[in-house]
């Protein structure tokens, strides 16, 4: 079963609920940190990266004695990452989406592909949990192959946390598609339902079920609420405002170990999610 | 001409707030919405939009089952896993969400049967509010080319700057440090970093850092909620100094910026002899008064990405 966990806004608390839950469930799982621009699972959770494996991209590279200058790898490109001048080809490898064109199209075999690199993916373990991660690297804009690579070692058998990335585009969707179900954590504030209302229109967009979790409830004004009753979204837990848990979260704790009693509560969580998923599965 | 570009690496730390906050002081300036994906600045400055276009943001690939001879050719090519073929239907199909746009199935179909028409990837619009003009966008749902919206945003300030005599534009920028990132800070006069004192947002904030020495942009950090976490706040100032970026102040843990925004003002509407307005009054004359911050911008952003 894979569990996404998504918000629309930035900071909404994505990261404490899917580190929190890891830790809480007692059953074989995987996490996987999807936000690869800004990854911070494992500052909570201080796995034992045993592994790291570079995610490459190919970029081209011509092979100017073959070369006619046609210009045809120029025309193809849709990225402008490809400049043909008379005795010389320009390449702008922060352009160049790696889509292969250029290398399809040149009838002299003149396009060499070479490997550039996007970022990277550490495996490691912590308090029983496999964990995995991605890391863009600094300058670098391509962020889907990333969050695939690492969704790429996903275990069917067991259940998998997806910490995925805010906003509503590619990434985004590159760390919902084909989960079993999405959790959306939101605050009850303007900025945060307005964010919601993306967050929803897209895992529907998608056709995925999902749930609600109200973090820093008691904060802001009941919108939230009354919009989830609106649209039919359960509100499966709410965590209260509460300057303690804030302060847990700064020093990089977890709240299950400075607060027990939460870990019944995200067992809680789990238990629903599941029930959720189960009643899904029984529809389709 | 100058603008100040807001980030943080992480989101919810304050960006948004706090550049509606510089609004309500800032003199002659447009305000540029560079948050795409999930932009919140029009709910406290809930604007009067006066323009509002189409974005064209790229192709996308249709396959015409009547000319398709199924050779399989473009499942081959695509290197985005976008196009499969459908048993129902018993046709080949493009994903409109996996399709990046880039056209090589179209280019080399040998029976020329896929269509690539432009698509609307989005809205951007031209606003009055009661601060000053303002740009900004929404990207659709599952769209690409958040980067390209970012920049056409920006782009458009700068016009209407210009035209207007206006000598700051203020841009709420994205999270994160990627591609929408990316497009909201080239040619910028400097970025301000809004930090929280916490491990997540130091990490952020350290990749932001980062991220502005690569594209040689001038940084500057903000602590906001600093008392959240005295020890982390002091770290913070330790790492800005070790890295030359000015730290331009602190700002309080404060209920006052929801509760302001719940009202659609900003803190100083709200409550403009409050601790924390004060604060951020100090962190915007702090900003002003920085040597890196009164070097006016060019007119070029980069249009590429």
């Amino acid at each position: 079963m894979i569990i996404s966990i998504a918000s629309g806004k930035g900071g909404t608390g994505k990261t404490t609920v899917a580190t929190n839950l890891a830790l809480s469930i007692n059953q074989k799982l995987q996490l996987f940190d999807c936000d690869v621009e800004e990854p911070n699972c494992y500052l909570f959770l201080n796995p034992i990266i045993e592994k790291k494996e570079p995610v490459i991209a190919p970029v081209p590279k011509i092979d100017l004695e073959k070369c006619t200058f046609c210009k045809k790898c120029m025309d193809i490109c849709r990225y402008g990452a490809i400049a043909v001048l008379k005795k010389d080809v320009l390449i702008f490898e922060n352009l160049c989406h790696s889509c292969g064109g250029c290398f399809e199209i040149c009838p002299e075999n003149a396009v060499i592909e070479k490997e550039r690199s996007l970022g990277e993916v550490e495996h490691g373990s912590t308090r029983g949990i496999s964990f995995i991660h991605g890391r863009l690297d600094i300058g670098q804009v391509m962020v889907p192959p990333i969050i695939k690579k690492v969704r790429s070692y996903t275990d069917p058998d067991i259940v998998t946390i997806i910490d995925a990335p805010p906003g509503t585009s590619c990434p985004v969707i590159a760390a919902m598609k084909k989960a079993d179900f999405v959790l959306l954590v939101t605050e009850p504030t303007p900025f945060g339902l307005h964010d919601l209302k993306l967050a929803v229109e897209t895992v529907r967009i998608l056709g995925i079920p999902h749930g609600l979790v109200i973090n820093r409830a008691g904060l802001g004004n009941d919108a939230v609420k009354i919009y989830a009753q609106k649209e039919n979204i359960t509100i499966l837990m709410e965590i209260p405002f509460d300057r303690k848990i804030a302060q847990i979260y700064s020093k990089g704790e977890m709240v299950v170990d400075q607060m027990p009693e939460y870990k019944s509560k995200f067992q809680g969580l789990f238990e629903k999610i599941k029930q959720f998923v189960e009643v899904e599965r029984q529809n389709l | 001409m100058r603008e100040l570009v807001i980030l943080s690496g992480k989101g919810g730390t304050g960006k948004t707030s706090i550049t509606a906050a510089f609004a309500s002081l800032a003199e002659n300036m447009i305000l540029c919405d560079a948050d795409v994906d999930a932009a919140d600045l029009h709910l406290i400055l809930e604007p009067d939009f006066k323009e509002s276009l189409d974005f064209i943001g790229g192709n996308e690939a249709i396959i015409n089952p009547e000319k398709c001879t199924q050779c399989g050719r473009c499942i081959e090519v695509c290197r985005f896993d976008a196009v499969s073929f459908n048993d129902v239907r018993d046709t080949f199909e493009v994903d409109p969400i996996e399709c990046e746009g880039c056209g090589v199935c179209v280019d080399l179909c040998t029976e020329q049967a896929i269509d690539f028409p432009k698509t609307i990837c989005g809205q951007w619009y031209i606003s009055n509010t009661r601060f000053g003009p303002m740009v900004h966008a929404r990207l659709g749902i599952a769209q690409e080319n958040s980067g390209k919206l970012v920049s056409l945003v920006r782009q458009e300030a700068r016009k209407i700057a210009k035209k207007n005599n206006l000598d700051l534009i203020l841009t709420d920028g994205p999270p994160g440090i990627g591609c929408p990132v990316i497009a909201s800070i080239g040619q910028a006069t400097a970025i301000l970093i809004i930090a929280e004192p916490t491990v997540s947002g130091i990490h952020d904030m350290e990749r932001v850092g980062q991220l502005s020495k690569h594209f040689n942009i001038p940084a500057m950090v903000c602590i906001n909620k600093y008392d959240l976490n005295l020890d982390q706040t002091e770290k913070i100032e330790t790492l800005a100094k070790k890295d030359h970026i000015a730290v331009v102040g602190k700002i309080s843990f404060d209920k006052i910026f929801t509760e302001a925004m719940i009202q659609a003002k900003t803190i100083f509407e709200y409550n403009k002899a409050s601790q924390t307005s004060v604060e951020v009054r100090q962190v915007w004359d702090n900003i002003l008064s920085l040597p890196k911050f009164n070097k006016p911008v060019t007119n070029n952003i980069m249009q590429h990405l």
